[in-house]
Formats: C-alpha cells, sequence, structure tokens
C-alpha cells in the first residue's frame, strides 16, 4: 500500500511526460508514415519552437502558449520550403540522399541556435511554470499536464483533419499508394510538403512545452529525436495511436525507473525497455504491417 | 465525316530507363467506344495507358485528348482532364474505408461538386459497395476491390476509363458482372479503352481492337472482323 501510494506521482508524472513525447513524436511520426523519410531534424524543428517561445516571452512579453498563434504558421512555412525545394529534391536521387539532407539541415540549424542564442541553457519560465497540483498523494507539476493536454489537442486534430478534410485524405492516399494517389489527382509533392509544414507546426507546439517543462540548448533536439525515435518504433511505426501510447509508456518507464534507481538510470531503463519490446513484437505495440 | 476522334495516340516512343518499351504507337478512340488493346505480358500495353496517363512522357510523337496536346501533362493534372486509369492490381488504398476509397476519387476540383451525384450512381451500379461502405477496402474481396476501384475512377467524372487487366485473377462469374457493369458505364456515354490478355473475352466486348507485340501495335481493326482473322486464330486461339 506504501509502496502503490509512492509509485503514484511517478506513474502520473510518467503518463503526463508521456504526452510531451506524443506531441515531438507525432510530427515525426506522420512524416515517416507519409512520405517515408525519417526526419533528422524534426527534434532540431523542436528546439526551434522552443528559441521562438523564448522570443516571444522574453523579447515580446508574449506568454509563450499565445505566442504559438504566429509561431505555427511559420514552423510550418519553413517545414514546408524544406520539404518542397530540398527533401522531393533528394528523394528523385534516393532515400538515403533525403537523410544526409536531413542531417545537413539538423547541423545548420544547431549552429544557427549557437550563433543567435550562445550555447547557454535556456527555459521558458512563465509565472505558473513552477506551479503544481496536488490529489491526494500526487503531486505533479502544471506543466506536465498541459504537456498532456497538448498531446491530446494534437492527436484529436491530426486525427480529424486526416479524416475529414480533402487534404487530410490525400496524405492518407499518398502514404499507401503513390502511384494510385497520382491517378486520383492528387500532386504528391505538395500533399509531402504539406506533410512536412504540418510535421514543422507539431514541432512548434512541441518546442514550446518542452521549454515549460524543461530546460534547452541548441543541442537538445538530438536527445529529443532519439526519445521520439524510440515511442515510434515502440508504438509501431506510422500509427498515430501507436505513437500516442508508445510516448505514454516510455515516460512511465522513464519516471518509475528514476524513482527507484535514480534519475541517472531512468534512460538506461527507457532504452532497454524499447529494445526488449521490439525483440518480443518487433512490430511495435500498435504496429499492422 | 469521320467522327473526331477523343483520344488520339499518334506515332509514340516511350521508354524505361534505357529500355524502349514503345515502338511507333499510334492509336485512336472515339467518343463512346469500347477500344481493347490485347497482347502478352510484357508487350507493352500497360506502358501505353502509363503514357496517355502521363507516368511516362513519350520521347515521341504526341497524344491528344480533346484535340488538346497532353503528352507532357503531369499525371496527376490528367485526371483532371476526363482521363480516369484504372490501373492494373486494382491498388485501392487498403488502409481506407469503401467509402473514404470512393470520395478520394473525387478529389479533383472538377469533380467534387458532383461528388453527392456520382456516388449515387457508384452505388446503383454496384449496390455491394454501398452495402460495405464503412468496412475498410482491405477487406474486400477480389472481385468487390475491382469493383470498388471501377466506382473510384467513375468519382473522377471521366470522359474516358482506362482500364488495365481488370479480369485478372477473378472468377468467371465476376468477370461477367465486371463486364456488365462496363456496358453500363459505356451507355452513360463514357468512352472505355480497356487492356486484356484474354484475347477472346477482349474481341467479343470491344467494338475495335488494337494487337500489340515487343512495343508495337501489329494489328488492329474491327473486333468482329480480328475474330475471324487468320493470324489472330493461330496466334491467340490456336486454331
Amino acid at each position: 500500500m506504501i509502496l502503490l501510494s509512492d509509485l503514484a506521482t511517478p506513474i502520473v508524472m510518467g503518463i503526463l511526460l508521456g504526452g510531451l513525447y506524443a506531441v515531438i513524436a507525432l510530427g515525426l511520426s506522420l512524416v515517416f508514415g507519409v512520405v517515408k523519410e525519417i526526419n533528422i531534424a524534426h527534434g532540431d524543428l523542436v528546439i526551434l519552437g522552443s528559441y521562438f517561445g523564448y522570443v516571444a516571452m522574453t523579447r515580446f512579453g508574449i506568454d509563450p502558449i499565445l505566442s504559438l498563434v504566429i509561431g505555427i504558421p511559420i514552423l510550418f512555412g519553413i517545414g514546408f520550403v524544406i520539404q518542397k525545394y530540398l527533401l522531393n529534391r533528394a528523394f528523385r536521387i534516393s532515400t538515403d540522399a533525403t537523410l544526409i539532407i536531413a542531417f545537413g539541415i539538423s547541423i545548420i540549424l544547431e549552429s544557427t541556435y549557437q550563433f543567435i542564442w550562445t550555447p547557454m541553457s535556456r527555459g521558458l519560465t512563465t509565472p505558473y511554470a513552477l506551479d503544481s497540483l496536488s490529489a491526494g498523494p500526487i503531486h505533479v507539476p502544471l506543466v506536465y499536464l498541459l504537456d498532456f493536454i497538448a498531446a491530446l489537442v494534437v492527436m484529436l486534430f491530426l486525427r480529424e483533419f486526416l479524416k475529414r478534410t480533402y487534404l487530410g485524405r490525400a496524405i492518407m492516399a499518398a502514404a499507401q499508394d503513390r502511384k494510385a494517389a497520382h491517378l486520383m489527382g492528387i500532386n504528391t509533392d505538395q500533399v509531402y510538403a504539406f506533410t512536412l509544414g504540418i510535421s514543422a507546426a507539431f514541432a512548434a507546439i512541441a518546442g514550446v512545452f518542452l521549454g515549460l517543462t524543461f530546460p534547452f540548448t541548441p543541442v537538445s533536439g538530438m536527445a529529443f529525436l532519439i526519445i521520439a525515435l524510440g515511442v515510434i518504433v515502440l508504438g509501431g511505426l506510422g500509427s498515430i495511436v501507436g505513437t500516442f501510447v508508445g510516448a505514454i509508456v516510455f515516460g512511465v518507464v522513464q519516471t518509475v525507473s528514476g524513482h527507484f534507481f535514480g534519475v541517472a538510470a531512468q534512460m538506461l531503463a527507457a532504452y532497454t525497455m524499447v529494445l526488449v519490446v521490439l525483440a518480443v513484437i518487433p512490430r511495435g505495440i500498435f504496429g499492422s504491417r | 465525316m469521320p467522327e473526331q476522334a477523343l483520344l488520339k495516340v499518334s506515332n509514340i516512343d516511350a521508354f524505361h530507363g534505357s529500355f524502349q518499351a514503345l515502338w511507333d504507337v499510334s492509336l485512336s478512340v472515339k467518343p463512346g467506344e469500347i477500344v481493347a488493346i490485347i497482347g502478352a505480358n510484357g508487350s507493352g500495353k500497360s506502358t501505353l495507358l502509363d503514357t496517355i496517363s502521363g507516368f511516362v512522357h513519350p520521347a515521341k510523337g504526341s497524344i491528344e485528348f480533346e484535340g488538346n496536346d497532353i503528352s507532357k501533362v503531369e499525371p496527376f493534372n490528367i485526371v483532371k482532364l476526363g482521363i480516369s486509369q484504372t490501373p492494373e492490381g486494382r491498388r485501392i488504398f487498403p488502409d481506407l474505408t469503401v467509402l473514404e476509397n470512393l470520395i478520394i476519387g473525387a478529389y479533383n476540383r472538377k469533380a467534387r461538386p458532383e461528388r453527392a451525384q456520382n456516388l449515387q450512381r457508384v452505388y446503383q451500379l454496384f449496390p455491394i459497395l454501398e452495402d460495405r461502405k464503412a468496412q475498410l477496402a482491405k477487406t474486400l474481396s477480389g472481385g468487390e476491390q475491382q469493383m470498388l476501384a471501377l466506382g473510384r475512377g467513375l468519382m473522377s467524372n471521366p470522359k474516358i476509363m482506362l482500364l488495365d487487366e481488370m479480369s485478372l485473377g477473378l472468377a468467371p462469374m465476376m468477370v461477367n458482372e465486371l463486364y456488365k457493369a462496363l456496358r453500363e458505364i459505356r451507355a452513360r456515354g463514357i468512352t472505355i479503352l480497356f487492356v486484356e490478355q484474354n484475347v477472346r473475352r477482349s474481341l467479343t466486348e470491344a467494338d475495335r481492337a488494337y494487337i500489340m507485340e515487343a512495343g508495337r501495335v501489329v494489328l488492329s481493326g474491327n473486333a468482329a472482323e480480328l475474330r475471324e482473322e487468320e493470324k489472330v486464330k493461330k496466334a491467340y486461339f490456336g486454331a
């Protein structure tokens, strides 16, 4: 009983933290499922979102969450342009070429952040960043709950968007059969550009919530990219619900193992769990193919 | 005065990389016709359809649709003009529902306003699709998937439908049903150009036919006459 109430806080924290991972991973998962490319620069786009929130807050005194009204369209535009003018062209050479180009974008973005914002660690320290919520034995920071709400919003938006709009259906069609999509009159290059745009818009959201939750530096993107990769292979490649569940499992394993073995061990435990799950169910929890 | 051709392919060469798949191919289809392209595997039939659909651009020659040159138009812009292809292997979207597949068929802007009306027509033609509209397309039988592929093509509001190996791998009863549907589609004023390996069947269903061998049109004409042609009998009916 004592153990259970002890564990309640880490479990709830893990679930909520999983929400943040889900927002980061959903954009990566969408691009992987549709365009079949691993956008190595996704983590850096997330950090761009964090810096955008940082500038909005420190320069203009705008709440970072509120600043997303501008941040989302800007990141969307950046994602769209990257796919349209770089990755679509690289794709015509080979899929390896897209990987290398994305890696190049990642390096350029990180160097740019170093140049503009210095390697110093930053955080989005809003007035509510340190607030916490208590329910019985459970105490969690408010921002963790916000992370989870953001994940639910992003996931529901994505699901409805894919199901109800012509563009969403075109994205699904292009993901399943490129040639057949062409035969329906779908310009798949255009659809891929929109897909990376949407993924980058999610990165804007993820970046702000990441910045509210953790401090970040110009090179933080890679660490979160790797977490997101773990999450999407865990959940099953290309599945929205799978990504969400994978993120929560990852978050819970991380916080619970941190509770037992200390913070230093939590990432080791989480990645070991990813390997074990893949050894037992290679397709991931929700993988279909 | 001969009626003007809806689709006119003139002397085209087409390549897959360095391999020449079509040699000086010409073909024309008049409005309201059913025309067959017959030939063995690898004779260039599918490449010909893909060249009309814009996936392969001809290296030589021209393709005209309603009098306009379309030989350089991209595939995703071809369907807007009124040319719909139902590809070999059906290529329905497996993880979309039957209804979603049909709706995506009406993706091009010209077809969108007539979506509801076209959907009713498709359901009239293939009532089974309405019964199964909420199912994932991959759960349909092969014949039902072919019906879905045809229905999806009809949703684009085509003037001409290009059908690649519609009856491949299907039971004879299902094939009969599909050809019956084809005649109804034609009766609605839609022109049909289809590719088949089954020579006997093609020459029964089509008004005219083109016979291809190794990337060339070797024979063409009225289907009834081709049935009696010695060369055709020898090569395809073993008589």
